[in-house]
């Protein structure tokens, strides 16, 4: 027996001959937030919609507590899987108050405890005396609550979410992610939860699954993603990291802004790029200068700062709300990681692929740093 | 300039002094609303004046009876058209049916014929005389057929000539609609087909029910199709009642009470079409269409025999008809008189109906107000009134107040003013929507009065809703049956007279010719109707 509650193993779907995912192997286990997540059209709702039963992969099994949903010749249509889904749009039935809405999945129970279960769920989701109410009568978080406490009530095995809170305002999205992974810890309910936002999926998940053109990037945890990428792709989207060549020497690895004493796997002499973000790069006014200030974006509690380098390559540099320097004012400009940094191969595509040796399973790669 | 907050759209509107300063249409658009509602009112001061006698015929049986047989009809009619346009929408639209996109395309097309030619063309073929029963005379004695007179073949050909009214609603519906909630019942442990029932079919509902009205108005107001069936409806009773020239007061009567169903009926199909629950929004992909499997061969079955009978046979009959006709000498010269008469009423009623549509439009659009939107409520009065009922009103009121127009152009064309305007007042209120106020403002501060800017700036841009308009009055027109009838001057011949002169007397092949000008024109008028959206929904008889 597994002990994993959900479980993808090679999993391929495609739409015209176009590959839309690709080799997908992932596990939920029982209780976990799993954050997929990635840009636009790089497969992860359909990911979610080939577990829901929605899509029939081409290839792969998927399997719920070692049972298999899809594999050669088995196919549980959606209705039978017992899983929940919460669909981006929310997808309420227009025709149903809120109570029908929530009471839709509870089929066969006895009156007094679709009565019960409905109510615990409205209180659950903070909708106390909404129950008469109709979709069109509800705010946008409103809705969103409904779509969820209507997924929770059946108790499925495994909630699907998809995008859920992107129809919303930013101050409510910031209010509800809160709440609703209040909710899915509090029932220690096993969700799939799928965003193109990395702030949203560093925090709902407790893994993340990075996802780019159909392929997995790396599985691992928050901070195991932003500390050690596994590719460029990974540092670019997940950290907003821009890369700074370099080159392995026997000290360390030497960059146009000093020498950074860091152990790699490659041998010296190898051109690999750096992977830098904001607040890895500090600058100042003192000694000699080697950037020149040519942005800056106020964030409010901070001071988002472009630096042109000798080089003519720009990076980026975060100061305290009350550091200002004018534009053009030449600046020193240096390294303040405490930390290692995450390095790459030189003159790698974005594309994950060419940044990993021949022949390495791309997947569930959890850290590609020695 | 007062600033005022619109509700609805939460954003602020600029009245501008230009509005104020449109008042002086208030003249021309009362006196022509006026127009609209004075045959109503004669006809219901002319009912009224049977006194006692209204009540006595009231509590009739027979009245009863003429009561139950038209809305039995429609409610018969309604629910078999409902019956067949659901399955067939979700077909083209859900399954994957072999050729659904050309069924798609194909199964509104009853919707061209006018309900006279059609029901023309249904008694050319089954009638006992008909060519079918003929054809089939060594193997099936003509007495063997069922008539296709009376309630089953009224019931039968009004089913086929409306149910396009409800398939492209529920079409529309099922192709738009939200998937994501049928994928949302499937989640919560819901099979295919209680997702059907549970989920789809209610959503449907409002689509259906706006759908099946208009399907009902349909039926209530039709008078060439009941008539040449030899089905009596109020329709029909209206004109045997003013043929016997007898009792005119009763007709008068019945065509009131006919004018309450109807209005009755209206007031909740739009009701209805005003409430629409399913927010449409697009999954990322439509999901794959449900394959029917071993289903195909019946769904196909169903598909063909609708279309064969809504399509095919009429196309059939008109082309032999036409074939017929042809051999024994009728050519297209032969209705160059009707058609130039056609043509020459129903282009001044497309002329008079915009001109007199312009300052209601205007006003509705520009000048929300409750007395402009009163007045356009009324005016849409026509809508409402079956042609048979106009007709009739005028007729009275021609013949007691006005004997000099009595059996004159001007009457006819009256009476297609009063039945046209709510079409043309729906497309130019849709023109007008579009000019944009701001290019209105504009041009009063470059120092244009009001008349100079309505000239110079909205007339230009609003010229091809009024072309429209006036198109789609003169089809509209050109086909109109029960007012023609009764209102054409003696020796005034037009395209529907002559189907309706050549049917009544069995010469189907002279009806060809003008049945196949009508269903030409009709189809030009129902694109017009589908280019615009004002319109769309609305029935056209």
């Amino acid at each position: 027996m597994s002990q994993h509650l959900l479980e993808c193993r090679h999993v391929y779907k495609s739409y015209q001959g176009k590959t839309v995912v690709a080799d997908l192997c992932l596990d939920l286990v029982a209780g976990e937030i799993l954050a997929v997540v990635g840009p636009s059209g790089c497969g992860k709702t359909t990911t979610l919609r080939l577990i829901a039963g929605f899509e029939r992969p081409e290839q792969g099994e998927i399997r719920m507590h070692g049972q298999p949903l899809v594999a050669p010749g088995v196919f549980i249509p959606p209705e039978k899987r017992r899983i929940g889904m919460v669909f981006q749009d929310y997808a309420l039935f227009p025709h149903l108050n809120v109570f029908e809405n929530i009471a839709f999945g509870l089929k066969g129970w006895p009156k007094p405890q679709v009565q019960r279960r409905v109510e615990d769920l409205l209180a659950l989701v903070g909708l106390h005396g909404m129950a008469r109410r109709f979709p069109h009568q509800l705010s946008g978080g409103e809705q969103q609550r409904v779509a969820l406490a209507r997924a929770l009530a059946p108790q499925p095995q495994v909630l699907l979410l998809d995008e859920p809170f992107s129809s919303l305002d930013a101050d409510l999205r910031l209010k509800l992610r809160v709440d609703v992974r209040a909710v899915l810890k509090g029932l220690g309910v096993a969700a799939l939860f799928v965003t193109h936002d990395q702030e949203e999926a560093l925090f709902m998940g407790d893994r993340l699954v990075v996802m780019n053109r159909g392929h997995v990037q790396q599985i691992g945890t928050p901070e195991a993603i932003f500390a050690r990428p596994a590719n460029r792709f990974v540092a670019e989207f997940m950290g907003n990291a821009c890369f700074l060549p370099a080159r392995v020497t026997t000290e360390g690895i030497q960059t146009e802004l000093g020498m950074v004493r860091q152990a790699v796997p490659w041998p010296p002499g190898t051109r690999i790029d750096l992977a830098v973000r904001a607040d890895d790069i500090g600058f100042d006014l003192h000694g000699t200068p080697n950037g020149r200030v040519v942005g800056r974006i106020f964030k409010g509690m901070l001071n988002l700062y472009q630096v042109e380098l000798a080089s003519g390559q720009v990076v980026p540099a975060l100061q305290p709300h009350d550091y200002l320097v004018p534009l053009g004012q030449p600046v020193r400009v240096y390294l303040s990681a405490a930390h290692d940094l995450a390095c790459f191969p030189a003159g790698g595509e974005d594309d994950f692929e060419a940044s990993l040796p021949a022949g390495q399973e791309p997947r569930t790669v959890d850290m590609a740093h020695p | 300039m007062r600033m005022v907050l619109s509700p609805a759209q939460g954003e602020v509107i600029f009245r501008s002094r230009l509005v104020g300063r449109i008042t002086w249409l208030y003249l021309p658009a009362f006196l022509i609303a006026a127009a609209m509602g004075l045959p109503l009112l004669y006809l219901g001061l002319r009912a009224l004046s049977a006194g006692p006698a209204i009540w006595e015929w009231l509590g009739r049986v027979q009245s009863l009876q003429l009561l139950l047989r038209s809305l039995g009809l429609a409610l018969a009619v309604t629910l078999s058209a409902a019956a067949l346009a659901v399955p067939l929408a979700w077909l083209v639209t859900r399954s994957d049916l072999i050729g659904r996109r050309i069924w798609a395309a194909v199964l509104p097309l009853p919707l061209v014929i006018p309900s006279y030619v059609g029901a023309y063309l249904y008694v050319s073929l089954l009638s006992p005389h008909g060519l079918i029963p003929t054809l089939l005379t060594p193997w099936v004695s003509r007495s063997a057929w069922p008539s296709i007179y009376g309630l089953g073949g009224a019931w039968l050909v009004l089913t086929l000539m409306t149910y396009p009214y409800v398939y492209l609603n529920a079409r529309a519906v099922l192709a738009m609609s939200d998937r994501t909630v049928e994928e949302a019942a499937r989640s919560l442990g819901y099979s295919p087909w209680a997702t059907f029932w549970r989920i789809t079919l209610p959503l449907l509902r409002p689509a259906l029910a706006s759908g099946g009205l208009l399907v009902a108005l349909y039926v209530l107001r039709d008078f060439g199709a009941v008539a040449i069936l030899r089905y009596t409806t109020f329709t029909r009773a209206i004109y045997l009642h003013y043929q016997s020239s007898l009792d005119r007061s009763t007709a008068a009567l019945l065509a009131l009470v006919l004018v309450v169903v109807t209005v009755l009926l209206l007031v909740i199909q739009q009701r209805l079409a005003r409430l629409n629950p399913a927010a449409a929004v697009h999954a990322p992909k439509p999901p794959p269409p449900v394959a029917l499997g071993l289903w195909q061969a019946p769904a196909l079955a169903l598909v063909l025999l609708v279309v064969g009978l809504g399509v095919g046979m009429p196309v059939g009959g008109l082309i032999y008809w036409l074939g017929r006709g042809i051999r024994a000498g009728e050519t297209l010269g032969a209705v160059s008189a009707p058609l130039l008469n056609s043509i020459l009423a129903a282009g001044l009623a497309a002329l008079v109906t915009v001109v007199a549509a312009l300052p209601l439009a205007v006003l509705a659009v520009r000048h929300g107000g409750r007395v402009s939107r009163a007045l356009v409520g009324w005016s849409y009065l026509g809508f409402a009134v079956p042609g048979v009922v106009i007709a009739l009103a005028l007729v009275f009121f021609g013949a007691n107040f006005t004997p000099a127009l009595y059996q004159t152009l001007v009457m006819l064309v009256f009476a297609y003013v009063v039945l046209f305007l709510p079409q043309a007042l729906g497309v130019l209120q849709a023109a007008l929507r579009l000019v944009r106020r701001n290019l209105e403002e504009a041009a009063a501060s470059l120092g244009h009065s009001p008349g100079e800017v309505f000239r110079r700036v909205t007339l230009p841009l609003i010229s091809p809703g009024l072309a429209s308009a006036a198109g789609l009055v003169f089809l509209t027109a050109l086909k109109e049956l029960p007012a023609t009838l009764l209102l054409a001057p003696a020796g005034f011949p037009t395209l529907a007279t002559r189907v309706w002169g050549a049917v009544s007397e069995a010469f189907f092949a002279r009806a060809a010719w003008p049945a196949l000008i009508l269903i030409g024109v009709s189809a030009l008028s129902m694109l017009w109707f589908n280019r615009n959206p004002m319109t769309r929904n609305e029935p056209n008889p």
